[in-house]
């Protein structure tokens, strides 16, 4: 197969391209999360989840009946059901910012992905080359920057709702996103003063990051940082689960106490827009957390990608390698959307005030110490 | 193509902060500020400031206004029924006019072609760092300490120390 002719096409009509086949993959890819929810919840509950969604003509097919009991048709009736269902806007909110909030939380859930490297292959140059949409230096800065602006979303939402729950919904969620955003960016930082030695030209670029776990065989730096680094990750990993809104850490819709907090009086296609955008937000902190603590697109510690493609003599064709790299990086990514799951069923749903004391005057902390450890570590170790 | 995006980030940038200007509203004024700083972020972009762009992006448009809107949210402020220009106003109004028209009136008198801008070091991370850490240590340490200084006032301000219960 040979796709040169598509590198004739000009900049302009490959890049959407490009970005429409990503968001093509990362939105139903979203979508499909929330049924796992669905599935996964059921099963940790011991009861057999939603099994009996399936279209008529389908049904005729031999053999369905699995995919049926496996709820994947659900999945479709879900989204047919969001699409077309009446969408009540209540008459006491402000309507220009409440229809507006559901947008705007699409916005930066689909952008992010856009400087997060999903896969690698070696270029007819020879050179490992990330399949990524925007290569920028400051890559992760960029994720960091533009996911940050998804707190308006929420905030939004509360507000122009102009009822007390989602209000006080929102409010939390501005105090809390904030305060963790800060040990979020902390704990990254001794996997950057690792990767960028002495003399290099300063970067923050993820596939970088990679680049220093693709080490071949029992090898120092052929260790993932999330062996060498576990704190970090830990303190990245729960900032993560705080930055998502997921359980242990979902103070701005709390059933519980904030009947559904900031999307309380959202319905039907708005609500879901959230909840995709939560997926995103998950999918893309679950990559960007392979990518720094757990190796990327590397199949194992000491075996590197282009490793084993050289042993599948996948290496010479790009396509291939980047499909296989691709589908490691995904599965690890799904492996870790299983791991948001399986805590959201393990652990009980902290306080408002808990939350605000583990993250200020645990994590924080904990953040700044790992910092100043690591920092003398490795001035000691690259001197 | 640099032209027509600069016009138009500056074209943005300046309706915005005319929209956080005019805006009776205090949320869609504090929403133009975002957009505002966006449209900075985007000029910085255009200019090869890639870090600058993205900071300004993560901490003024993603912390910082998130703030703003967290204390009006909090605060229910919405524009009273103060008479919108003081005496304290007009003043700053009428200096800050000021210094704008002699600003633009030096750069429309300024002749002949500007100086050309010094090579742009390699558009890396080491450079900026290079800088902050030797040239510029010092103003960044004694920012660093008005921001600690101005956190501890609000502190020291908004908190009652009644008894010692509360210093913990």
């Amino acid at each position: 197969m040979d796709f040169s002719f598509y590198f004739n096409f000009p900049l302009w009509v490959r890049l959407p391209l490009q970005g429409l086949a990503v968001i093509l993959v990362l939105f139903p890819l979203a979508a499909a999360c929330s049924m796992a929810e669905r599935k996964i919840s059921a099963w940790m509950q011991n009861r057999p989840g939603p099994n009996r969604t399936i279209a008529p003509i389908i049904a005729w097919i031999p053999g369905m009946g699995i995919l049926q009991r496996l709820g994947i048709f659900q999945l479709a009736a879900d989204g047919g059901k969001f699409t077309f269902k009446e969408d009540p806007v209540p008459g006491h909110v402000n309507k220009f910012y409440f229809i507006l909030a559901p947008i705007i939380a699409m916005i930066p859930a689909l952008t992010t992905v856009a400087v997060v490297p999903f896969g690698a292959y070696i270029s007819s140059a020879g050179q490992l080359t990330p399949v990524i949409l925007a290569d920028v230096d400051v890559g992760l800065l960029a994720v960091f920057a533009v996911s940050s602006l998804g707190v308006y979303s929420v905030i939004l939402a509360g507000w122009a709702s102009n009822s007390k729950y989602p209000f006080l919904g929102s409010v939390r969620a501005s105090a809390q996103l904030i305060s963790y955003e800060l040990s979020m960016t902390l704990s990254v930082l001794p996997v950057f003063l690792w990767i960028n030695t002495p003399g290099s030209h300063g970067t923050l670029n993820l596939f970088d990051v990679v680049a220093m776990q693709s080490g071949v065989g029992l090898r120092w730096d052929s260790v993932w940082f999330g062996f060498t680094m576990p704190v970090s990750a830990f303190i990245f990993l729960v900032a993560l689960f705080a930055e998502t809104n997921r359980q242990p850490f979902d103070m701005p819709e709390s059933e519980a106490d904030l009947v559904g907090g900031f999307h309380t009086e959202y319905g039907a296609f708005k609500w879901s827009l959230f909840f995709v955008a939560e997926y995103c937000h998950m999918i893309v902190g679950s990559g960007v957390f392979v990518l720094l603590f757990l190796g990327g697109w590397n199949p194992l510690p000491g075996l590197p990608l282009h490793l084993l493609a050289g042993w599948l003599h996948l290496a010479g064709t790009p396509l291939l390698m980047g499909a296989l790299g691709i589908a490691i990086f995904l599965g690890k990514v799904a492996a870790f959307i299983f791991f948001f799951m399986w805590v959201r069923w393990t652990l009980p749903r902290f306080r408002y005030d808990q939350v605000m004391n583990i993250g200020w005057k645990k994590l924080l902390p904990l953040a700044i110490a790992n910092l100043i450890f690591y920092a003398l570590a490795i001035a000691l170790i690259q001197k | 193509m640099d032209n027509l995006l600069f016009n138009l980030f500056a074209v943005f940038t300046v309706a915005c902060a005319l929209g956080v200007v005019f805006n009776r509203n205090t949320v869609a004024a504090a929403l133009c500020l975002l957009l505002c700083l966006v449209g900075v972020a985007g000029l910085f972009a255009l200019l090869d400031a890639t870090l600058l762009a993205f900071v300004l992006v993560f901490v003024y448009a993603g912390a910082v206004v998130a703030l703003f809107l967290f204390i009006i949210m909090l605060l229910d402020a919405q524009g009273g029924t103060r008479r919108p220009f003081g005496r304290m106003a007009i003043a700053a109004g009428v200096l800050a006019a000021g210094l704008l028209a002699t600003g633009v009136i030096l750069l429309a008198g300024a002749t002949g072609p500007a100086a050309p801008l010094p090579a742009s070091p390699d558009n890396t991370l080491a450079a900026p760092a290079q800088l902050l850490f030797t040239q510029y240590l010092l103003p960044l340490q004694v920012v660093g300490f008005l921001l600690l200084i101005a956190m501890l006032g609000v502190i020291v301000l908004s908190k009652r120390f009644e008894g010692l219960e509360d210093i913990k």
